[in-house]
């Protein structure tokens, strides 16, 4: 008898699976990393975000923007909506001691701390101990190479 | 998480189990299709709408725009936006959440962002599979908006009940309307940018180009103008949204479309799964590869062996079923 397995009943709407063995073996094979890109506060500089936006984009990652001006709720509300794995805060107004905690909160609240947070911006370095300590795991400032950030990102995710 | 976990929080409403379950239909993870499997029964109740157009015709304003008058209305909205992939790094850039802020913290309404990888045709391999689950969550309507599609992005017609092409003054002439492709797909025709210059020469190049079909249909495309950012023109385009899938149903096409995209969908399982399950079966097989040597050095020909494996396949599936 021809066994249906339903796992392997994985097709796609179209394309044919001739052209693309791989899906006959793992399946999982697809995987990206998505990184949502996100302004917390009232500041309306936003060429770093998008400069790293797109440097996140250029290493294969799928990156979500959502523009100026969220607030802490919006940012965590897109992040689970999107599911993404890493959250890229950037500020510069000096608001980070306020904002970036209260995001860590929202996500422990909502069961979502598994997410990895990463921020960046002006930030003083007498503040990123505390920072840290509520949870975002690295602070990267100006002159940062892009390739750390991408390496850090594609190593410390969760799989 | 199990599947049964997943299936249970998706139908109880929950938005981190639908987002982690279209995280999985994206990513091919094998729990997707049991997923889905068990939510099927409880889809096929959302009217799905599918916005499309040039890029910058305003598709996200406008999808914002619609949803807060299909708000004002009561209806729970989902949302899946999708974006090109880049095809040299295969990365992505989801910018439609940006102009969709204003619904950012309503509970009902579900924002999705999809990236292509690598599929062509305005909408990713995935996105069919995304609505049903965003179905299963039981949102009244699905607005899915596709890549800045040109002239054959034309795969939305084959996932929503309704199209609405976008379109902004001063782009081509009269003869760009006629051409086929996405003029041909669209149920409603929106000229946005209603502010702009030319505005209502586009939606009468647009009405000449649909006179032209002469063709007896239950359901004539209207030309709307809008202006997406300050809202005009909406509550007639969300008024011709319900009007349309009205029609579809009194006129029986809803009914005749559906039957015929479980028939196609069906068959493109069973065609993935029996090629799947002789492509395994035959790969192994030393006998197989000799073939296919001959094949390429003309002793023997495709058509003839592949007649014969299909054949010998099936009969030997029969015999086992005694």
């Amino acid at each position: 008898m021809v066994t249906l397995a339903i796992e392997s009943l994985y097709i796609s709407t179209r394309g044919s699976p001739v052209s693309n063995p791989k899906r006959g073996g793992s399946l999982n094979s697809t995987k990206k990393i998505r990184v949502l890109v996100a302004k917390p506060g009232l500041d309306g500089h936003d060429r770093g975000a998008k400069v790293v936006a797109r440097a996140l984009r250029d290493a294969g990652m799928e990156v979500i923007y959502t523009g100026l001006r969220q607030t802490p709720e919006m940012i965590v509300r897109a992040a689970i909506d999107e599911s993404v794995d890493c959250i890229g805060l950037s500020i510069l107004s000096g608001a980070h001691m306020a904002l970036f905690p209260k995001v860590m909160e929202l996500l422990k609240k909502e069961d979502a701390d598994d997410i990895l947070v990463v921020g960046g911006g002006i930030i003083p370095e007498d503040d990123v101990p505390g920072l840290k300590k509520t949870g975002i795991a690295e602070i990267f400032g100006p002159g940062t190479p892009l390739e750390s950030i991408i390496e850090y990102i594609q190593s410390h995710v969760r799989t | 998480m199990s599947v049964d976990e997943l299936v249970e929080g998706v139908l109880a409403g929950k938005r981190r189990s639908l987002a982690r379950l279209l995280s999985l239909i994206e990513d091919e993870d094998v729990r997707a299709p049991k997923a889905l499997s068990q939510l099927y029964r409880h889809t096929g109740r959302a009217h799905i709408v599918g916005v499309t157009g040039p890029p910058g015709s305003g598709k996200s304003t406008l999808v914002t725009q619609i949803t807060k008058e299909l708000r004002r209305r009561k209806k729970t909205v989902g949302i899946i936006c999708v974006d090109p992939s880049s095809p040299f790094s295969g990365g992505a850039l989801l910018g439609d959440r940006i102009r969709m802020q204003e619904h950012a913290l309503d509970d009902d309404v579900y924002v999705r962002s999809m990236g292509t990888r690598g599929h062509l045709g305005g909408l990713a391999r995935s996105t069919a599979e995304a609505v049903r689950a965003v179905d299963a969550f039981g949102k009244d309507v699905i607005l899915v908006e596709t890549v800045g599609a040109g002239q054959s992005e034309v795969e939305i017609i084959e996932l929503a009940h309704t199209v609405v092409v976008t379109d902004v003054p001063g782009s081509g002439d009269d003869i760009q309307a006629i051409k086929a492709g996405i003029m041909e797909i669209a149920d409603i025709f929106v000229v946005n940018k209603s502010d702009l210059e030319g505005a209502e020469r586009k939606g009468a190049e647009i009405n000449a180009m649909l006179e032209t079909d002469i063709r007896e249909k239950p359901w004539r495309p209207p030309v709307l103008l809008t202006n997406a950012r300050t809202g005009e023109g909406v509550a007639e385009l969300v008024d011709k949204i319900s009007e349309h899938i009205s029609c579809l149903r009194d006129s029986g096409l809803l009914e005749e479309r559906g039957l015929q995209r479980s028939r196609d969908e069906l068959e493109q399982m069973m065609e993935y799964k029996l090629t799947h399950q002789l492509l395994t079966e035959l790969r192994g097989r030393p006998e197989y590869n000799e073939a296919i040597v001959r094949i390429a050095k003309r002793n023997e020909d495709p058509y003839t062996v592949a007649e014969k494996l299909v054949m010998d396949f099936l009969l030997k599936y029969r015999e086992d079923a005694g």
